[in-house]
């Protein structure tokens, strides 16, 4: 069959079910094939849109998510969702057209070096330099993309090898001599964890995204139980573990809460489980958890003692590494810890003034009230940190965001993919007005195939979180970050796509305009809520303090 | 890591320190660019690189001598790892026998050839060819005899010199292979 029929049919067997893309001159004979497909293509409006769709999509499901882009512009389109989603280490295929091999190098029509671009930004990517090597390399990149440390993967394809002849023999199996991920812990560092688990009085276990990556979250929850010790997540790991649960204390880092913060500062063993410890949240790396020990557990082996020195390093899966332990480690009462964590709460809880005025917290904490199973996705911002802070996350791959990268932009997208991936869910993406902007075109995509994604934009008429910098750090010069227009309405043009559109001022209209909003099914939905223009997100640990150094609102 | 490097772990290791390392990889086209993106993007410091064939046509080996103290080069051989194309990454610091290529064109009068000539008989080194006014040597060697030699060579005027990068391998049992 044809090489495009083979990459369709290769796609079907690996369980696709949506593709997001664009088509063009160099990837068309792939569109050709998939018009015959039982493969649902949602045709976005921007190639970076697709690739933040796939993301989504692969967040919200634990699958693959695959993005077409035709070559030249449309692959590098690609490039900041591919970035995102390997800053992420979410299972991603990327597959760009390119122009025909015999042309590659002569600076043709929509040539554009994808491999060359793309690669500090994927785990792998390929480019298909022989028909008979096309089937391998999806079925590698497939292998590659969802196993050991998930993150993306390009594949790009000559259009001479989407005509040429290929006979279809899908590989079953596969092995690569240089990528055999180690899954199982190692039995002498499994038992000096809990060795130290046990010894330790004061313990925190830091929860990382690598636990929702492992499906990890039952096992979390019997070992922290177990401990018993408290979770402190980071910002990729909410959802890991129950946020309505007593031994949660949320998420930690530059805008996690006081008592996180303390918690992970004063303890006395740091069990970090599927976390990169970003500077994000360790805050200044030599004052991390001072008085503690630390145990890494991590897939990756270059993340153990790359950032922060690791007492006993543990390479493993996660899910793995934590049932091995969890058969060695017995309770054991720590009464002066459990105390000092409930003063702290008690001392220090997460708030902001209420006082009559459309506060973001109070949408934010609306949303989940009214509709507690909603998928979130963020943007960037005042509107992500505020929604780590007051959503609160019942199940893993609840919470969907941009953390490594920090993409404007990236929410949009990821909502219509986390919407493909569960059609029945409430799915909302909690926006900043400058955010939206980035990708706003994609309200065409969702009226075009009736994706009923929410967008609930903290408008605040402000790149909010740079404006919060400079109120803080600069002396309030509101440098280039004030969005001065007051007359653009996002209601309207949110109609002007055929959707719906609405507008909130009061704090008295939320819980009704959420309501009528969730109820819609059909059509994209966004509310523009017109927020305190000010409101700062705290508590905040300046970039480079330590964790303790906490200022409050 | 070699085995005395792991031990000094934590002493006073030097970021001036020098390391060497084999790689086996793949040989596939692009590997070598993304070894060298890796170098340039996690800013890690190369000073030296080789590549050639091994006794199987599909893998490839490189010789790569970097700077840095220990946690860098760890994390040097850990993100190398991370390659899917790299098969295999080991130190080879220690007791290896480590070997470089030179060919230096130097200023040569009637005068001054014969001592040019003799030093170079002291270095093993063999002259390849002579010419009116020059004359190349190959000379190979670790490091600090290629050092010695060249620095000899200046007093003479050095014209050209081009140097192969450094291949290393360790004495005795130890083998770098799949
Ligand atoms: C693509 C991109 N460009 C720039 C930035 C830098 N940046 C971080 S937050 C922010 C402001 C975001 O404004 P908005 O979306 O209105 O959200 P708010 O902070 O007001 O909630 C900017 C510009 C970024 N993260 N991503």
């Amino acid at each position: 069959m044809r090489g495009a029929d083979a990459i369709v049919k290769a796609l079907e067997d690996e369980g696709v079910k949506n593709i997001f893309g664009i088509p063009g001159g160099a990837i068309i004979e792939v569109y050709d094939a998939l018009y015959d497909s039982g493969i649902n293509h949602i045709l976005t409006r921007h190639e970076q849109a697709a690739v933040h769709a796939a993301d989504g999509y692969a967040r919200a499901s634990g699958k693959v998510g695959v993005a077409f882009a035709t070559s030249g512009p449309g692959a590098t389109n690609t490039v900041t969702g591919i970035a995102t989603a390997y800053m992420d280490s979410s299972p991603i295929i990327v597959m760009t057209g390119q122009v025909p091999r015999s042309l590659i190098g002569n600076d043709a029509f929509q040539e554009a070096d994808i491999t060359g671009i793309t690669m500090p930004v994927t785990k792998h990517n390929y480019i298909v330099t022989n028909p008979s090597e096309l089937l391998h390399i999806i079925k590698e990149a497939f292998y590659i993309a969802s196993t050991g440390r998930p993150g993306p993967v390009l594949i790009d394809v000559p259009k001479d090898v989407t005509v040429a002849e290929v006979e279809y023999n899908y590989p079953k199996k596969i092995s690569i001599p240089g990528y055999k991920p180690k899954t199982k812990g190692h039995p002498k560092q499994v038992k000096r964890a809990a060795e130290l688990i046990m010894e330790s009085e004061r313990p925190v276990i830091l929860a990382g995204g690598g636990i929702i990556l492992s499906n990890a979250s039952e096992e979390l929850i019997r070992f922290a139980e177990l401990i018993p010790a408290f979770v402190v997540t980071t910002l990729m790991g909410k959802g890991a573990f129950p946020e309505n649960h007593p031994l949660c204390l949320g998420f930690v880092g530059m805008h996690g809460s006081k008592y996180a913060n303390y918690a992970l500062t004063e303890c006395d063993l740091v069990i970090a489980i599927g976390t990169r410890f970003s500077d994000r949240t360790t805050g200044r790396v030599d004052n991390f958890a001072p008085y503690a020990k630390i145990i890494h557990i991590d897939i990756d082996p270059a993340e153990i003692g790359k950032n922060v020195r690791v007492d006993v390093p543990i390479v493993g899966d996660a899910k793995e590494v934590l049932k091995d332990i969890l058969k060695i480690i017995k309770y054991k009462k720590r009464k002066e810890w459990e105390d000092k964590i409930s003063q702290w709460r008690r001392k220090y809880p997460l708030r902001y003034k209420n006082d009559g005025k459309l506060k973001p917290q109070y949408v934010i904490e609306k949303i989940f009230t009214i509709e507690p199973d909603t998928i979130v996705t963020t943007e960037v911002g005042q509107n992500q940190m505020w929604a780590a802070q007051y959503f609160k996350t019942k199940y893993p791959r609840q919470f969907i965001s941009s953390g490594g990268l920090g993409t404007m932009g990236f929410g949009f997208p990821a909502a219509i993919g986390a919407q493909m991936a569960f059609p029945d869910k409430n799915v909302v993406d909690v926006a900043g007005d400058g955010s939206f902007l980035m990708n706003i075109q994609e309200l065409a995509t969702c009226v075009d195939f009736n994706i009923p994604v929410k967008v609930a934009i903290m408008n605040n008429q402000f790149l909010g979180m740079v404006r919060q910098w400079q109120e803080l750090f600069y002396k309030e010069r509101y440098s280039a970050t004030c969005l001065r227009c007051k007359e653009l309405r996002f209601d309207k043009i949110a109609e002007g796509f055929g959707g719906v559109g609405m507008v909130v001022e009061k704090p008295t209209e939320v819980e009704e305009t959420l309501r009528e909003a969730f109820e819609i099914r059909d059509a994209p939905v966004v509310i523009d809520f017109r927020v305190e223009r000010l409101e700062n997100v705290f508590p905040m640990v300046p970039a480079g303090a330590g964790l303790n150094q906490i200022i409050d609102g | 890591m070699a085995k005395n490097a792991k031990n000094t772990k934590n002493a006073n290791s030097n970021s001036n320190d020098r390391y060497t390392i084999s790689v086996l990889v793949e040989n596939k086209p692009g590997v070598l660019a993304r070894v060298a993106s890796l170098f340039r993007r996690r800013n890690f410091n190369i000073e030296s690189l080789t590549v050639g064939t091994t006794d199987r046509d599909d893998i490839s080996r490189m010789t790569i001598v970097v700077n840095g103290d220990l946690r860098v080069v760890e994390q040097v051989m850990k993100q190398l790892n991370k390659l899917i194309d790299v098969i295999k990454v080991s130190d080879v610091t220690e007791k290896s026998v480590e070997r470089e290529l030179v060919l230096i064109k130097v200023k040569a009068t009637s005068e001054s050839r014969g001592e040019i000539v003799e030093l170079a008989n002291i270095f093993r080194g063999r002259v390849v060819d002579v010419s009116k006014d020059s004359i190349i040597i190959e000379i190979t060697g670790d490091e600090d005899k290629i050092k010695a030699f060249i620095n000899l060579m200046r007093q003479f005027g050095i014209r050209e010199l081009a140097r192969t990068g450094m291949v290393a391998m360790q004495r005795g049992e130890k083998v770098v292979s799949v």
